[in-house]
């Protein structure tokens, strides 16, 4: 039963749900990312900050998980695209330095850098976050310039290094393709639309409340917009498909194959955007509604889902290049070897009760709404 | 050309050491007093949940303000160390990743989200949650910060002694046989005692500084005593199980990094009942081999032995580097060719294989020129190890003088002592430092001993790229360094709230 094979595409599985919840999770980005736009007093902004200040953590730690899980269980992914796309990453976790010590020391006495810094350093990571997450995960669609050569190991050429990216860019290639651009801007404004249903369901703040219904009614059509416009372009694109042997072919529309030859994985994705849609329809009709965030929320998460594994699925490769197709990353040729994966398979049955821990941990905190009068009284307050 | 590129990558590896020295130094800074004042902490809120005493709840409280503020940027800095190993090292990360990526995914896994969620919960659970679950996250937040150094060092214990894994040429890595070999190797259940309860130290003699000040301004005086009591009884703990899993690293390194104990000692010729150097010029003899091997006339070998070659009393030889070098180049040799021949012609490939496998020892070796590159900078590592030391036993001997004044009761009035307890701050961030300088310098120039040296194990980027973002990290976290230690200033100025 547990083949490798299955093995392969049980970890494709997991890096996908972490992907998937991770970009639920940048509802924190979002929010933060309309600190200053949103609030028109320092009372407003105080709640926006500790609202999200309770759940920045999560999102901090499925982003490193989501590379940890990846290191373990497609290493070939890591050393090629850390290593090759180096600005990126590096330009994604630069915005999340900021954000982790941004909360903690904005309104401590002695921060030197002045409270809006800080402010504004949770705001750069609210919109660089999910723009770059967001290209950088478009381009396991659109590929990338790099070639994998692993007899290069043996020392007798210039470098013993296996993957090296074609170009000086270094990562920054991403940026040339607008094709990247519609998935970016797709996660910043899904971001802003689930970080305003999330206030939506945390803040009790009747000034507030109004506020977020009109930035919801500008955000979420953007995110529409964008969206469709990417999965258009994604039903058009061509793509690398994998033979038995190895061998790397271009076959036209290949996404669009995949998700009509999945039919499990369509349902998903439909079912996804649907709760999304929904979740926004009912936070826009109901002005007192404050389940929008779970609608919303299941609904990314399924339709994150659903993308991953059609870049993966399938016999697909999920990190294409640009340079020389053969050197394209699949399920077969970057995967740890089936020990490893078995193991961390062992290790992975684990999940279901560290989420359940999590669910716990949240609702003792958020069972109470946050509102000016706890934010008066609260022991600790960002 | 040729010299160009090699002058180009001799740089290109320094960098990247370079910014990986840097991030990991930084973020040794901050982790060190997660771990010690989590058990502070947790001791003092247990002390509240028993006794029901508010003093005591205060008193965790305002320890663990000043927690949070070395939280933030320690969590900030280690999001860059998991990355750099695949930004900075991408070689690296193939080459071992199958067996060095599984550490790093169970720490994500259980140790971080641990940490995250009950964190969450201590700082804002206060007036939410139960006493009993209150204490419970406490705990478990500390529990989780040291499970996830439990994973990262049992990461960094496979780089220093690779256990548990066998090099497959077909896929071109290291592939992992046996988990439990790699997730508790003796090198890694020393490492992490050895460096968890040196974050214990530091914890300790934070807490002890901090109230020795209060003490000296003759101020939140119970609070002080009570908290000094709480950082004894941890740093006593602590202070033990450093100077015990120190000793039996130095075994461990005689056995299996010789040459960072010689570097260490800075010992150029070894043999039986070899001397330990306190500092160049005073030696006292035999030490060394009882250190090394708890034996007085135990074989050590220096430097020389190890680049040329040496023979144990009991008849072992030990290759020279030369031999190890020439072996090694025979195993690159062979694997190439099991590489050209794998899918044409299985005869050569399989001699090339048994080749490649009587030399897969020495593999990392194929990568070196010289004998030479195997010695690491032997004044630092020399010097960073009798630093660590020296700061060590006079920490120890700071913690038998606070011992003794508090059980006299006469802590208070010793303002000498209050100023080496404050002193004790400095010195145990120093301490900890040099460990690390100990350990990651000593090892040179391996990034995995024997398998793989640091410059065959790095990303394939243009030096221009490595250092900006080195420049770009070393202002960055310098700034929020200063931002962190004025806050904590600040806070520690203000004192614990006991209106």
């Amino acid at each position: 039963m547990l083949t490798y094979t299955f093995l392969q595409h049980y970890w494709w599985f997991l890096i996908a749900l972490l992907g998937a919840l991770l970009v639920f999770l940048l509802f924190v980005q979002g929010a933060n990312s309309l600190i200053f736009s949103l609030s028109s007093d320092e009372k407003e902004r105080e709640l926006i900050v500790n609202s999200t200040g309770r759940k920045w953590e999560f999102t901090f730690t499925t982003l490193v998980t989501f590379g940890g899980a990846f290191f373990a269980s497609f290493p070939l992914f890591y050393s090629t695209s850390f290593g090759g796309a180096y600005w990126v990453w590096i330009l994604i976790l630069l915005s999340f330095v900021l954000q982790a010590v941004a909360y903690e020391y904005q309104s401590k006495p002695g921060n030197t850098l002045g409270r809006n810094t800080f402010r504004t350093f949770l705001v750069l990571n609210g919109i660089l976050g999910p723009l770059l997450l967001g290209m950088a995960v478009a381009t396991f669609f659109t590929g990338s310039p790099f070639v994998v050569e692993k007899d290069a190991l043996d020392a007798t050429g210039i470098s013993p290094v296996i993957s090296r990216w074609a170009t000086a860019w270094h990562g920054l290639d991403a940026l040339f393709n607008p094709v990247n651009y519609l998935l970016g801007f797709a996660v910043v404004f899904l971001a802003r639309t689930n970080g305003i249903l999330y206030m939506l369901n945390n803040i009790d703040d009747p000034s507030l409340r109004p506020k977020l219904h009109r930035a919801l009614r500008v955000n979420a059509p953007l995110f529409v917009l964008f969206f469709v416009a990417f999965v258009i372009v994604l039903m058009g694109l061509d793509g690398y498909a994998v033979a038995a042997n190895g061998e790397v072919s271009l076959e036209a529309h290949k996404y669009l194959h995949n998700l009509l030859s999945m039919p499990a994985t369509l349902n998903v994705f439909l079912t996804g955007v649907v709760l999304v849609l929904c979740g926004i329809g009912l936070a826009l009709t109901q002005k007192n509604e404050r389940r929008a965030i779970w609608l919303s929320g299941i609904g990314t998460t399924l339709a994150v889902l659903a993308i991953f594994l059609i870049a993966g699925y399938n016999h697909t490769c999920y990190y294409p290049s640009t340079t020389d197709m053969q050197s394209s990353l699949h399920l077969q040729n970057s995967c740890s070897s089936e020990f490893t994966l078995r193991t961390m398979s062992y290790v992975s049955l684990l999940i279901p009760f560290v989420l359940a821990y999590i669910a716990y941990a949240w609702h003792a905190i958020d069972s109470k709404k946050i509102d000016r009068n706890e934010l008066e009284n609260e022991e600790h307050k960002y | 050309m040729i010299e160009f590129l090699s002058v180009q990558s001799t740089a290109l590896i320094d960098w990247s050491r370079a910014q990986f020295a840097l991030t990991a130094g930084y973020h040794w800074l901050f982790v060190p007093l997660t771990l010690g004042l989590a058990v502070v902490m947790a001791v003092m809120e247990t002390l509240y949940y028993v006794k029901k005493d508010e003093f005591w709840k205060r008193t965790a409280q305002f320890w663990m303000k000043l927690f949070g503020i070395n939280f933030a940027i320690g969590v900030a800095t280690g999001i860059i160390l998991e990355f750099e190993f695949g930004t900075n090292w991408s070689n690296y990360s193939w080459f071992v990743g199958d067996i060095f990526g599984a550490p790093l995914a169970i720490e994500g896994i259980l140790a971080f989200f641990m940490e995250a969620t009950f964190i969450a919960v201590m700082f804002f659970g206060w007036n939410k949650v139960s006493r009993g679950f209150h204490l419970a996250s406490t705990w478990l937040t500390g529990i989780g910060a040291t499970l996830s150094a439990w994973w990262i060092l049992v990461a960094n214990s496979w780089m220093q002694h690779p256990v548990g894994m066998e090099f497959n040429p077909e896929t071109v890595r290291n592939e992992m046989m046996d988990f439990f070999a790699v997730a508790f190797s003796p090198v890694a259940v020393v490492k992490f005692f050895h460096s968890v309860l040196s974050g214990w130290m530091t914890g300790a003699f934070f807490v002890i500084g901090v109230s020795c000040w209060y003490l000296l301004k003759r101020r939140e005086t119970k609070f002080a005593l009570e908290s000094i009591k709480v950082g004894i009884a941890v740093a006593i703990v602590a202070v033990i199980g450093v100077m015990v899993t120190g000793d039996t690293s130095g075994i461990q390194a005689a056995k299996y990094q010789p040459m960072k104990l010689a570097a260490a000692e800075g010992l150029e010729n070894g043999g039986p009942g070899a001397p330990f150097s306190v500092v160049p010029g005073i030696e006292v003899p035999k030490v060394l081999s009882i250190l090394a091997t708890h034996d007085i006339e135990g074989h050590v070998p220096g430097i020389n032995d190890l680049l040329y070659g040496y023979t144990t009393p009991d008849g072992e030889h030990h290759p020279s580097a030369e031999e190890k070098i020439k072996r090694g180049k025979e195993a690159l040799a062979a694997f190439k060719q099991f590489r050209a021949t794998m899918k044409t012609d299985p005869a050569t490939a399989a001699e090339a294989r048994k080749k490649l496998d009587e030399n897969v020892e020495f593999f990392g070796y194929g990568y070196l020129d010289k004998p030479e590159d195997l010695v690491p900078p032997v004044p630092i590592v020399y010097w960073a190890f009798r630093i660590m030391v020296g700061l060590g036993g006079a920490l120890a001997l700071l913690l038998a003088l606070l011992i003794w004044h508090q059980w006299k009761g006469t802590l208070a009035d010793k303002r000498w002592l209050l100023w080496l307890g404050i002193l004790g701050i400095p010195a145990v961030y120093l301490a900890g430092q040099a460990g690390w300088v100990v350990a990651e310098v000593g090892r040179q120039p391996w990034a995995i001993q024997d398998l793989l040296p640091v410059d065959a194990a790095i990303s394939s980027l243009s030096v221009a790229n490595v250092v900006t973002t080195f420049f770009i990290f070393l202002v960055l976290f310098t700034i929020l360094l200063i931002v962190e230690i004025r806050i904590m200033l600040k806070a520690i100025k203000k004192g614990p709230d006991f209106a």
